[in-house]
C-alpha cells in the first residue's frame, strides 16, 4: 500500500470515527465540536490527496478554525451542561433510522459503482489558487458577486437584529 | 529523500525549539528587565555570568510547581491542550524558507522544507489551530470564571488573524505568489528606487540605472509590514497587545489554569511562535536568506571562476543561512524589544485598533497597490 493510501483510510477511518463521536456526544456540546474540529482536519487531509490544495487549506483555515471556534463561543457562552437535556428515550428508533441510513448509503453506492471510471489526468495547476482565482473572477464572477451580496446582508441583518435588541 | 526531510526537521527542532526559544527566555528575563530599568524582574540574579542559567533554572522550577486541576476537569482535554498549541507552531516553521537551492554536483539541495504553492495559506490555517489553545483551556476546567476568559483572548487572536491575512495580501499582488520560496527568490534583486519617476521628470538614465535599493518587500509594501507586524503582534498576544496576560483584564485561562510543565509548554510555544513571525518577517518583507546587492547569481560567479562551482555553492549556501539569521534576529529583537518598550493597552482599545484602523488601512493597501500595479503594467 502505498503512503497516500494509507493515509487515505487513516484519514477516512478518523473522519468517520470522529464524526461519529460528534453525534453520539450531543449532549456534551464542547466534546461534540471538538470532534467536528477532527472531522474537519481529517477532511482536510483528504482533499490535499485529492490534488485539492485550496480547498485543504480553505477547510482547516474557515471550518475547522474560524466556524468551530464560533460553535465553541456559543457553547461556551450558553454554558450548556449534561443536565440540561432531556434523558433521551428513543434510543432504539436513532438506532434503527442510523442502521437504515447506512444500509441504504451502501445499497446507492453499489448501484453507483458500475457507472464510475478512473479519473482522466489532471489538468496541469488543478486546484491551485491561481487556477481557482481566475476562474471565480472571470467566468463566475457574476455568482462571485452575487454570493458577496448575499453576505453582506447577512451582516447587515444581524448587526440590524443585535441592534434593536440593545435600544429596547 | 525521507532521510534528508527527517534530518531537516530534526535541523529546525534542535534550532528554533532547542536553542532560540531558552535563548528568548534569557533575553526576556535579563535585557527587557535591564531595559526597564527593574532590578527584580532580572530575577534570580548573577549566580552565572550574565545570569545564563536563567532558561534552565526556569524549567527546572516548573517541574517542581505543582500541577492544579479541578475535580470537575476534563482530564483529557485538559491535558492535550499545551500540545495543541505547540504542535502547530513548531509545524509552522517547516514553510519558512532558510535558504534557496544550491547545486552540488548533480544534487540539487534545497533548505526549504516543505516548498508548496500554498505555502502562506497553511501558515494562516496553523495559526488559526493555535487559537483552539485559548479556547479549550477555559472549557477544560469546567469553571465559569474560566469559560468567560476563554472568550476575550481568542476574539482577540481571530480579529487579528483576520487582519493579518488582508495586510499580506498587497504584497502577494506584487510578487504574484503565495509560495515562500518564491517570495524570497524574487527578493534576491534589486530595483530602480527611481523608477516610477522614469516618465515623470526626465530623469537621466544613468541615475535611474544606479540609484537601486533591495527589491524587498518592505520596500514595495511599507505599509503592509507596519501592519503586519501589529497584527502578528497581536495575534501571539505579545505586547503591547499582551491583554491575555494583563492583570487588569480578565486574563486568558491559558496562564491562569495551567501550572507546572503544562504552563511551560505554553510559555514555549508563545517563544516559537515569536521565531514563526520573525522568520516570516525576514522571509515576506526583508529578502529572506538574500544578501542586499549581491544576488545569488552574481556571487555564483564571481567566486566560483575562482574556486570552482561546488565551492560556490557551499559559500552561497553559508552566506544565505547567515543572511537569514541575522534577519531572524533582528525581528526577534524587535518583538522582544516592543515588549520593553511598549505599554500594554486595554482590551476595548486592542479591538478598536484592529477593527477600526488596520482593517481600513489593510483595505486601503489593497486597492492602492492594485491601482499603481495597474498603472505600472499598462505603462511597461
Amino acid at each position: 500500500m502505498s503512503f497516500a493510501a494509507l493515509l487515505f483510510y487513516l484519514c477516512g477511518a478518523l473522519a468517520i470515527a470522529s464524526a461519529l463521536s460528534m453525534l453520539l456526544n450531543a449532549r456534551d456540546a464542547l466534546a461534540s465540536a471538538l470532534s467536528l474540529v477532527v472531522t474537519m482536519v481529517s477532511l482536510a487531509v483528504i482533499y490535499v490527496l485529492l490534488e485539492a490544495h485550496l480547498v485543504a487549506a480553505i477547510q482547516v483555515l474557515v471550518y475547522a478554525g474560524a466556524v468551530v471556534v464560533l460553535f465553541l463561543f456559543v457553547v461556551m457562552l450558553l454554558n450548556l451542561r449534561r443536565e440540561e437535556f432531556s434523558p433521551s428515550r428513543q434510543k432504539l428508533v436513532r438506532a434503527a433510522s442510523g442502521f437504515a441510513l447506512v444500509l441504504a448509503l451502501t445499497q446507492f453506492l453499489r448501484w453507483l459503482a458500475p457507472g464510475l471510471r478512473p479519473f482522466p489526468a489532471l489538468p496541469t495547476g488543478f486546484g491551485s489558487h491561481r487556477v481557482l482565482g481566475i476562474a471565480l473572477y472571470t467566468d463566475y464572477v457574476l455568482l462571485v458577486e452575487l454570493v458577496s451580496l448575499v453576505l453582506l446582508a447577512a451582516i447587515v441583518a444581524s448587526v440590524v437584529l443585535v441592534k434593536r435588541r440593545l435600544d429596547s | 529523500m525521507p532521510t534528508e526531510l527527517a534530518l531537516k526537521t530534526l535541523l529546525i527542532l534542535l534550532v528554533v525549539v532547542g536553542g532560540i526559544a531558552p535563548l528568548m527566555s534569557w533575553i526576556e528575563r535579563k535585557r527587557a528587565g535591564g531595559a526597564q530599568a527593574n532590578v527584580r524582574r532580572s530575577g534570580i540574579g548573577e549566580l552565572t555570568p550574565a545570569g545564563s542559567h536563567h532558561p534552565l533554572a526556569e524549567k527546572v522550577a516548573l517541574l517542581g510547581s505543582a500541577r492544579f486541576a479541578s475535580a470537575a476537569a476534563q482530564r483529557v482535554l485538559q491535558r492535550a491542550i499545551p500540545l495543541i498549541v505547540a504542535i502547530p507552531a513548531i509545524i509552522a516553521f517547516a514553510v519558512i524558507p532558510l535558504g534557496g537551492e544550491y547545486q552540488f554536483g548533480d544534487t540539487r539541495f534545497s533548505l526549504v522544507l516543505s516548498d508548496a504553492d500554498w505555502g502562506m495559506l497553511t501558515l494562516f490555517a496553523l495559526a488559526m489551530l493555535g487559537t483552539y489553545g485559548s479556547v479549550i483551556a477555559g472549557c477544560s476546567n469546567d469553571a465559569e470564571p474560566a469559560l468567560l476568559r476563554s472568550v476575550r483572548a481568542p476574539a482577540q487572536m481571530l480579529s487579528y488573524q483576520l487582519a493579518m491575512g488582508l495586510s499580506l495580501v498587497g504584497l502577494f499582488m506584487v510578487f504574484e505568489t503565495l509560495k515562500l520560496s518564491e517570495i524570497a527568490m524574487a527578493q534576491d534583486t534589486t530595483l530602480r528606487a527611481l523608477g516610477l519617476f522614469e516618465h515623470a521628470f526626465g530623469l537621466s538614465r544613468p541615475l535611474l540605472e544606479w540609484a537601486r535599493l533591495p527589491a524587498w518587500g518592505v520596500i514595495y509594501q511599507p505599509l503592509a509590514f507596519v501592519l503586519f507586524l501589529a497584527s502578528i503582534t497581536a495575534a501571539n498576544a505579545r505586547a503591547p497587545f499582551d491583554l491575555p496576560e494583563g492583570d487588569a483584564e480578565q486574563i486568558a485561562s491559558k496562564h491562569f489554569e495551567y501550572s507546572g510543565l503544562h504552563f511551560g509548554l505554553f510559555f514555549n510555544s508563545e517563544s516559537v511562535q515569536i521565531v514563526v513571525s520573525a522568520g516570516l518577517l525576514a522571509t515576506l518583507f526583508l529578502g529572506g536568506w538574500s544578501v542586499p546587492y549581491l544576488s545569488s547569481d552574481f556571487i555564483l560567479y564571481g567566486v566560483g571562476r575562482w574556486l570552482g562551482d561546488g565551492f560556490a555553492n557551499g559559500f552561497l549556501l553559508l552566506i544565505h543561512v547567515a543572511a537569514f539569521v541575522a534577519k531572524l534576529a533582528a525581528m526577534i529583537g524587535v518583538q522582544l524589544a516592543l515588549r520593553a518598550a511598549v505599554r500594554r493597552m486595554s482590551y476595548l482599545r486592542a479591538m478598536d485598533l484592529c477593527w477600526k484602523v488596520i482593517l481600513p488601512l489593510a483595505f486601503g493597501n489593497i486597492l492602492a497597490t492594485g491601482l499603481v500595479l495597474l498603472a505600472v503594467r499598462q505603462s511597461a
